[in-house]
């Protein structure tokens, strides 16, 4: 076996252990730990993946000294590897990006906590994206809701804690469910290995034995995972999760935690239960018409939100209808169009939390969209950063969502019937919705305000760091897609 | 409900009368007289005072939340709030309906056939004891074949532990928190509002009581591999005698051993011990390579590898947080 092939565990790990271990330090030293976690990760995670793309196939790594369906065990293919390098650059940027803030925001003895919870985020996804048995991803769940929880109330305040009272109890229902449906799809096929689950599931799909269990078992894992992902009709706890948290939390929770549910969901339809399965039994459509709605009503909540920070946050539950109407027209184009707005919108997302905050604090702290008018003038970065991730979301070609849209049209498309109507209809209706509010704040940051222009107001360089890491990240993303693209197809297809 | 919360006040501010004025019968005296020396009553007085004028201040804020969540209410119109409890019960007597039904069609419980008498299964019981060195086949499988899931699961108890000590724990000099909460954290008998200070009957049961639970708890995780056990319930059992400690002998007491400090490097020991140990068993494990730990015999206390030290480390942890967790919610500090 290659030495690479050690670091999907060795993150997993490094990770653990870092966590505890700034349990005992203090302020610098648990950011600098941190720090140095994310980083080893990452490039691990890009090693891995070179490795991955090189031999073009996945491999199985053995947690312990006994074969998988009595062990445990990890798996990393194309498709892991990619979706976590980008999920690591992600976090680096946002942790870097809210350095100072988080410093400022954060009761200082309470400083490590933090840094801990940004750890633990970082080993959950690890393990949510590289588990290849499905009570270790439950297990891993637990460790996300809980520590992603912590990092809605970090700041401690009446409104924080308002909103992550409402984040956690949503949250454990939709846990609870998922933990419900492993329950009986333990019952029906005596397996929790992905690869064995598998194929008792084919074999009971192919008889028809066990039926009313298994549509059940896929009916409460999606709802499950779509409550967790904010899904249109559970999406009233996001808006305050996201906004109350601080900037690296709000960008953390919107661009990465909601997205390590969403490869759960995708991992569990075509590695568990079988995508066949789960067109025939109709759960796709239903996922389909609640995305279709969440792109339509989150576009309306953003358009009437008076902060900017609210804005942001409404807006990620019509990406997430964006995600799941991709993954509801039940093709493998859908899929892959799913899988590429995940990413898509986790490199945007972060960059617009991360400027909104550097121009909310230049244009006097009041978050009000009103506010922001000159911001360019204040503070050019931040306000370039933002235009380009508000052009983005609204799908301006060369932008990485403007080739979410096409492929989501070409996959509407090869469906065909209703499915494509409906899909069209609704994409261009969120586009207008999109431009309406996005542009025009954005539009709003050129204009000079009136009277005495304020110098240009001082952020951090780390910030400034950040937001060119984002900047390129979404540039890379949006003028070169073809790898990407061509990197999650054979991943998907390694992942069946 | 509305009306309970002053009589409650009456009362409380009765108490507190009588308590300072010695206005108490013959037997009660008696009980009283042998735990609290005049100068503890003296020294308790103060706080106590100042906890019903603290508890009087938070009655008023919650009179205004009342308001305001009256006022709140009004937005709501009747029929829809109606409409809403309608609704939720539905929710749960389909959900109730829809598992009960799925239960219907579950496969028999017990029934040979069951599809979870498979060879997963099988393995554990013909060859868990050979393979793992443990006679409880339980802990083999949680601690060995599915480590990993294990470490998970000790992983989401120290998250669970540090957002709770990021909630609850308070910073001394911090002014964040209400004065009530401050109050309580600063003071001594605060906390112990309701309950007699230094009770004899309870000191004296727990000097009995706290040992015995504390060998049991030891017990309990040391036979995790031979015994239906393990680290989380002995854990569980010796977090429970530290709180009866907490509880009879008041936090000065335990401070004297275990303190915040404490609490840290026991569970920052016992986390990396458990990591580094699998760290070692999944690298041999995955890459192949012979693990030099020895099984021992089975039925040995010092058998089956690691089971017994990663159990042990549970046994801390475990142990740790559930006094955290108690303290830290009681008064906000350990």
């Amino acid at each position: 076996m290659a030495f690479v092939q050690n670091f999907p565990f060795f993150c997993i790990l490094l990770t653990l252990i870092c966590a505890v271990v700034t349990s005992v330090l203090k302020g610098a030293a648990a950011r600098r730990m941190t720090l140095f976690v994310i980083l080893a990760v990452t490039v691990m995670t890009a090693c891995v993946m070179g490795y991955t793309l090189a031999t073009g196939e996945s491999y199985v790594y053995l947690m312990g000294h006994f074969p998988a369906p009595w062990g445990n065990e990890i798996r990393a293919g194309v498709l892991e590897t990619v979706t976590m390098l980008l999920f690591c650059f992600v976090m680096l940027f946002s942790f870097v990006g809210g350095l100072s803030r988080s410093v400022r925001e954060i009761e200082s003895s309470k400083y490590n906590i933090y840094c801990i919870l940004v750890d633990l985020t970082l080993l959950s996804l690890l393990a949510l994206v590289y588990t290849n048995d499905l009570f270790t991803a439950y297990v891993f769940i637990e460790i996300n809701t809980i520590a992603a929880a912590g990092l809605v109330m970090i700041r401690q305040n009446g409104a924080s804690l308002v909103a992550g009272v409402r984040y956690l109890i949503m949250n454990l229902l939709g846990s609870s469910l998922f933990l419900i449906g492993i329950v009986l799809l333990y019952t029906v096929t005596g397996h929790l290995l992905m690869a064995n689950l598998q194929e008792s599931v084919a074999a009971l799909a192919a008889t028809g034995q066990y039926r009313v269990p298994l549509v059940v078992t896929v009916a409460l894992m999606s709802v499950g995972l779509a409550m967790k992902s904010a899904l249109f009709p559970f999406d009233k706890w996001l808006p305050g999760a996201y906004s109350n948290s601080t900037p690296t939390g709000s960008a953390v929770l919107s661009s990465l935690v909601s997205k390590g549910y969403i490869f759960l969901l995708v991992k569990v339809y075509v590695r568990v239960i079988g995508f066949d399965v789960i067109v025939s039994l109709g759960i796709c459509d239903v996922l389909f018409v609640c995305g279709a709605v969440g792109m339509v009503m989150g576009s309306l909540s953003a358009m009437r939100a008076k902060t900017t920070r609210m804005m942001v946050a409404y807006s990620s539950v019509a990406q997430i209808g964006y995600i799941f109407m991709a993954i509801g027209m039940g093709t493998e184009a859908g899929l892959v169009c799913a899988l590429w707005h995940m990413l898509a919108h986790a490199a945007t997302k972060s960059m617009l939390f991360i400027a909104t905050s550097t121009l909310d604090e230049a244009s006097g702290g009041t978050h009000l969209r009103r506010d922001l008018r000159g911001g360019f003038y204040r503070c050019p970065l931040p306000a370039l950063a933002f235009t380009l991730g508000a052009v983005n979301l609204v799908g301006v070609p060369l932008c990485s969502v403007f080739i979410t849209k096409v492929m989501m049209a070409e996959a509407a498309i090869g469906v065909g019937g209703r499915h494509m109507i409906v899909a069209l209809v609704v994409l261009a209706i969120s586009t207008v919705l999109n431009a309406s509010y996005f542009l025009g704040t954005a539009v709003q940051l050129f204009i000079p305000q009136r009277g005495e222009q304020a110098a240009g107001t001082r952020f951090g360089s780390l910030t400034a760091i950040s937001l060119i890491g984002f900047i390129a990240l979404n540039l890379l993303l949006g003028l070169a897609p073809g790898g990407i693209l061509a990197a999650l197809t054979s991943g998907l297809a390694q992942f069946a | 409900m509305k009306r309970e919360r002053p009589d409650v006040l009456i009362r409380l501010r009765e108490e507190l009368r009588a308590f300072l004025g010695g206005e108490q019968d013959a037997l009660e005296e008696r009980m009283t007289e042998g735990q609290v020396r005049p100068a503890a009553r003296e020294a308790a007085a103060p706080d106590i005072e100042y906890r019903l004028m603290m508890e009087n201040e938070a009655l008023e804020a919650k009179r205004i939340a009342a308001r305001l969540h009256e006022h709140n209410r009004r937005e709501v119109s009747r029929a829809g709030r109606i409409v809403y409890c309608a609704l939720c019960v539905m929710v749960c007597l389909m959900m109730i309906t829809l598992l009960l039904y799925t239960m219907a069609n579950l496969p028999a419980f017990g029934s040979a056939d069951h599809p979870i008498n498979n060879e997963v299964s099988a393995r554990y019981i013909e060859k868990g004891l050979q393979e793992t060195g443990a006679v409880n086949i339980v802990t083999g499988m949680i601690l060995d074949y599915r480590a990993f899931d294990t470490l998970g699961e000790s992983s989401v108890l120290f998250t669970a532990a540090m957002v709770v000590m990021l909630l609850l724990r308070m910073d001394a000099d911090s002014q964040a928190y209400s004065p009530l909460a401050r109050y309580v954290r600063r003071s001594q008998h605060a906390d112990t509002f309701y309950e007699p200070h230094q009770d004899m009957i309870m000191q004296k049961t727990a000097k009995v009581l706290v040992p015995i639970v504390l060998l049991l708890g030891i017990y309990v995780v040391l036979n995790g591999h031979l015994s239906p056990g393990g680290g989380f319930s002995g854990g569980a059992i010796m977090g429970a005698a530290l709180m009866i400690y907490v509880t009879a002998y008041g936090f000065d007491s335990i401070r004297r051993f275990f303190t915040y400090k404490t609490y840290q490097r026991i569970v920052l020991v016992a986390l990396l011990t458990y990591a580094f140990s699998k760290c070692y068993s999944f690298y041999t494990g995955a890459n192949g390579i012979h693990s030099v730990i020895p099984l021992g015999t089975p039925g040995a206390i010092l058998s089956s590898g690691l089971i017994l030290v990663l159990n042990i480390c549970v046994g801390f942890i475990v142990t740790c947080t559930m006094y955290a967790f108690y303290a830290v919610f009681r008064k906000g500090e350990l």
